[in-house]
């Protein structure tokens, strides 16, 4: 009985753990969505950088993990403004689909970049956590710390961002500016600077997912693969909810963990896109958006 | 600059505008007929590969550049196509039959995708069809009994009767030939009503319902030609490299396809076949260049990716009509010299939503 | 029976009643004329008939069918056109293809016949040209015929739209505050249009329109709405007269005033 609990608590936990790590990737979609209407398919390759980043200032710098962590959460998030200023601001106004494409070109560069740099490289690479190898043992159940620090890690990031867009002035700018740029502009709100903001803060989120999902995949330059699993969960949250957006990781998160224990072979890397078509099927607004109509 | 005196309704849709034109694209046959004596197997492989590749090109554009429908997931049809013929001349099907099976297949599966993906556009069209292509991926994976899964599958060079296209020489004759039927039955669609419903769902979907277009039937139409047009270039493919399996139907390839109409220019025949063959022989210039990379540059495999989504970033902040769409405004340049102002093309200033739709 | 129909239409947009159970009634031949203030459901009232709202209460009848719950492209091919208030143009065609989509519902030809451009598809690009051409001629687009729709002024390509719909050779057409964004000259063209609309083409016309002197000169009759609920109907001097409509513009003062 208790080593089929442990398996079963095993999976739902590394499910939880692991939405965790697509509702980030998810959020930091819904968060430039909601701002600037643009879809970053390069997410996933920024979430990567994050995760190269870290090992670099671990590895090379020999940083403690913390100061790490905070570096390079800085630091993407000045990669976030570079790339909004340099490659998004441009695009104001141009159609999304060319907006996406060059998202989608921004992703295949720094794939390609990563495996030209000295020290990254093609190679598969780790550091050492805090958490690593360790566990927690209530009763007879073992619980990695591991995915524990992910679930605890995430949790406090999506409070401190809840209230910084619930209680701060500039958190209210942004989502002012989110419904309606024109009137945010009247109302004395710099909207090229909430822009600015919106792609540091979802890369810095981007970065952050990458450091905690390191540890489990390890470091290398196909990470960013993952990231596509973080569309369907924005799309089952509904594009335009962060709550949604987490929600969906966990949901995608746990069925696919699931699938890989109980079902045979093939059905857990399919898992999250059957998901997401009978998502799109039955309720394209997914589980929090709201179905807008054009008016004519 | 040229005016036309239109006597005739034919004039205006005619294949060529001017007299001129049909002479230039004589020309262009004749000299593409000679080719092969000119050229080595090396070059021939390449001009295969861009014929091969145009076709499906031309079929996302027809979806993508006139409908205005994104799909990340057309790899998935150049599968389809591939494995159909596969299967089918394995098990002694000529070559002649399971062209256009491979086609109709991937149609039909088009449909099957096209039928649901209307009630979803732009973004939420793209990521379905992401996802489309990785669940397709996955089946070929796991149906063994069928296609063999990682293992893939070995074909033959396509033969019509006495007939074997096995070189590359011969090779090119056919995909030049099935290329040529793939144009024209593509401008064919484009001057008649299907072609300007197409035009009218990618310019207003609103106006083309007013209009009488019933978006059900040619989006799903859409889809359909496309996954035809497509599922016909897999099954050359197939021949022509004569080994398939899953792997080569990634992301990255329904991305390619992508790039190719987006760098060749969005709603343009011309521009599937500009863009499909810069795509294709820009692996070839950078090779031919890297002798004059610094050392720690030349040696990359990445490189090749890298300058890829470079390009990708530069066509679209700066040359946002592709490569037609430089042709156009050089022919324009020439025909109103030295009239001609720089202001002409530039981007009109352009500032933020006002509302969400 | 009449020609046109609409009975209890309701819609209701959150909580907001769009319409509230409008009624009225169209004979063939003549122009029926919606005003009312901003706001008050005149174009929702097109929009219900074209199909883009479903309605929650109320039926819509066109010569007898009803056709409150039909896909909205099949209002276009029972014969109803339409304009719009904001431009819906194919704004990358010429306006010569985006007359020719108003000849769509009549096309006959299959996709086979058209990817080998057979002998029949040619004769209805002919026959479909020919058709533009007359309108073209009726509004004095001949100088535009081969532009791109999107470089045009905002009053030329208002009356492209108008031509498209012509076009279509509809039997009932729907206006939506064509003059809005027009110069004098221009409005005056408009309502010789109108009338040449009505009495060469016969067609049917609902006009939803703010500029008053253009509704007195072109209908028949009309209805005047306010708050989504139909407040007046009959002769464009009663429903302009009516003490509840010059209320609703003007307000109580304006309308003290105004007596």
């Amino acid at each position: 009985m208790v080593p089929f609990l442990n398996e079963l608590l095993q999976t739902l936990l590394s499910g939880i753990a692991t939405g965790c790590i697509y509702g980030l990737v998810a959020l930091g979609f819904v968060l430039i969505y909601k701002a600037t209407e643009v879809v970053n398919f390069a997410q996933g390759e920024l979430m990567m950088l994050g995760a190269f980043f870290a090992f670099s200032f671990i590895t090379f710098l020999k940083l403690p993990y913390w100061t790490s962590f905070l570096f390079t959460v800085l630091l993407m998030g000045c990669l976030g403004m570079l790339l909004e200023r340099v490659v998004l601001r441009p695009l104001i106004g141009e159609p999304v689909f060319a907006i996406v494409m060059v998202t989608i070109g921004v992703g295949i560069f720094c794939r390609s970049a990563v495996s030209m740099i000295p020290g990254w490289g093609t190679d598969t690479l780790g550091f050492r956590t805090p958490f690593g190898e360790k566990f927690f043992r209530p009763g007879e159940l073992v619980i990695s710390w591991e995915h524990l620090a992910i679930i605890i890690l995430t949790t406090t990031l999506i409070f401190c961002l809840y209230c910084f867009f619930r209680f701060t002035r500039l958190g209210v700018a942004m989502r002012a500016t989110s419904q309606n740029q024109l009137a945010a502009a009247y109302m004395g709100i710099s909207v090229r600077r909430v822009f600015s903001l919106t792609w540091i803060i979802s890369a810095a989120v981007a970065a952050f997912a990458g450091i905690l999902l390191a540890p489990i995949t390890f470091v290398h330059m196909n990470m960013g693969f993952i990231g596509l699993k973080a569309f369907p969960a924005a799309v089952l949250g509904g594009f335009g909810s962060i709550p949604g957006a987490i929600i969906g990781g966990l949901i995608i998160g746990i069925t696919e963990n699931f699938a890989g224990v109980y079902l045979p072979i093939g059905w857990k890397d399919v898992a999250a896109y059957i998901i997401l078509i009978l998502v799109l099927m039955i309720r394209p607004e997914g589980l929090f958006g709201i179905q807008e109509k054009k008016k004519v | 600059m040229r005016f036309i005196m239109k006597l005739e309704y034919d004039q205006d849709f005619r294949l060529f505008r001017y007299r001129s034109t049909f002479f230039w694209y004589l020309a262009l046959l004749a000299a593409s007929l000679i080719v092969p004596a000119l050229l080595d197997n090396y070059f021939i492989s390449l001009l295969n590969f861009i014929a091969i590749y145009s076709i499906a090109s031309i079929g996302m554009m027809l979806l993508t550049g006139y409908t205005g429908q994104i799909s990340l997931g057309h790899a998935a049809f150049l599968a389809i196509g591939s494995y159909t013929s596969a299967v089918l001349t394995t098990k002694g099907w000529p070559f002649l039959a399971a062209l256009p099976l491979s086609g109709i297949f991937a149609a039909l599966v088009g449909i099957v995708i096209g039928l649901p993906a209307l009630r979803l556009s732009g973004l939420y069209l793209a990521i379905a069809t992401m996802g489309f292509a990785f669940i397709v991926d996955e089946i070929l994976v796991r149906w063994e009994s069928l296609t063999r899964g990682n293992l893939g599958i070995y074909l033959s060079p396509p033969s019509i009767g006495p007939l074997t296209f096995g070189s590359e020489k011969s090779f090119y004759y056919l995909g030049l030939a099935i290329l040529i039927l793939t144009l024209l039955a593509a401008k064919n669609i484009l001057r008649s009503p299907t072609g300007r419903a197409f035009i009218a769902i990618r310019d207003s979907e609103v106006a083309a319902q007013t209009m009488g277009v019933s978006l059900a039937k040619y989006k799903t139409m859409a889809f359909a030609l496309s996954a035809f047009f497509t599922g016909i270039a897999g099954s050359l493919y197939a021949h022509k490299v004569t080994f398939i399996n899953p792997e080569s139907y990634t992301l990255l390839v329904s991305i390619e396809l992508l790039v190719m109409i987006i760098i060749g220019g969005l709603g343009s025949l011309h521009g599937a076949i500009y863009g499909t063959a810069f795509v294709i022989l820009l692996p070839q210039m950078i090779i031919l260049t890297k002798d004059y990379l610094p050392g720690f540059l030349r040696d990359q495999t990445g490189l090749e990716a890298g300058l890829y989504g470079l390009m990708i970033i530069l066509f679209i902040l700066f040359e946002p009509l592709g490569l037609y769409g430089r042709w156009l405004k050089t022919k324009f340049y020439f025909e109103t010299f030295p009239l001609y102002k720089k202001e002409t093309f530039k981007k009109e200033k352009k500032f933020y939503k006002a509302e969400r739709h | 029976m009449s020609f046109f129909r609409t009975e209890n239409l309701s819609i209701s947009f959150g909580g907001l009643k769009a319409l509230n159970r409008v009624s009225f009634e169209i004979s063939q031949g003549e122009v029926f004329g919606i005003i009312g203030p901003n706001g008050g459901g005149k174009s929702t009232i097109l929009n219900c008939i074209s199909r883009f709202y479903d309605l929650q209460e109320g039926e819509i009848f066109f010569q007898n069918q009803e056709i409150s719950r039909i896909g909205p492209h099949r209002v276009a091919s029972l014969g109803i056109a339409r304009t719009f208030q904001n431009i819906e143009l194919f704004k990358n065609m010429t306006v010569m293809d985006n007359l020719l989509l108003g000849r769509h519902r009549h096309r006959k030809p299959g996709l086979f016949q058209e990817v080998i451009f057979s002998s029949g598809v040619r004769k209805q690009e002919r026959k479909s040209r020919e058709k533009a051409e007359e309108m073209i001629d009726f509004l004095d687009l001949q100088a535009y015929r081969d532009l791109r729709v999107a470089g045009l002024s905002y009053g030329l390509q208002k009356i492209v739209e108008l031509g498209r719909a012509l076009t279509m050779e509809p039997r009932l057409l729907l206006l939506d505050e064509p003059s809005s964004g027009m110069n004098m000259e221009e409005a005056e063209d408009l309502s010789f249009w109108i009338m040449d609309i009505k009495e060469e083409l016969g067609i049917t016309i609902i006009l939803v329109e703010h500029n008053m002197s253009l509704i007195s000169e072109v209908s028949d009759r009309v209805l005047g709405l306010n708050f989504g609920e139909g407040i007046a109907q009959g002769s464009p001097q009663e429903v302009m007269g009516n003490p509840e409509m010059i209320k609703a513009y003007l307000g109580e003062e304006g309308a003290a005033i105004k007596r």
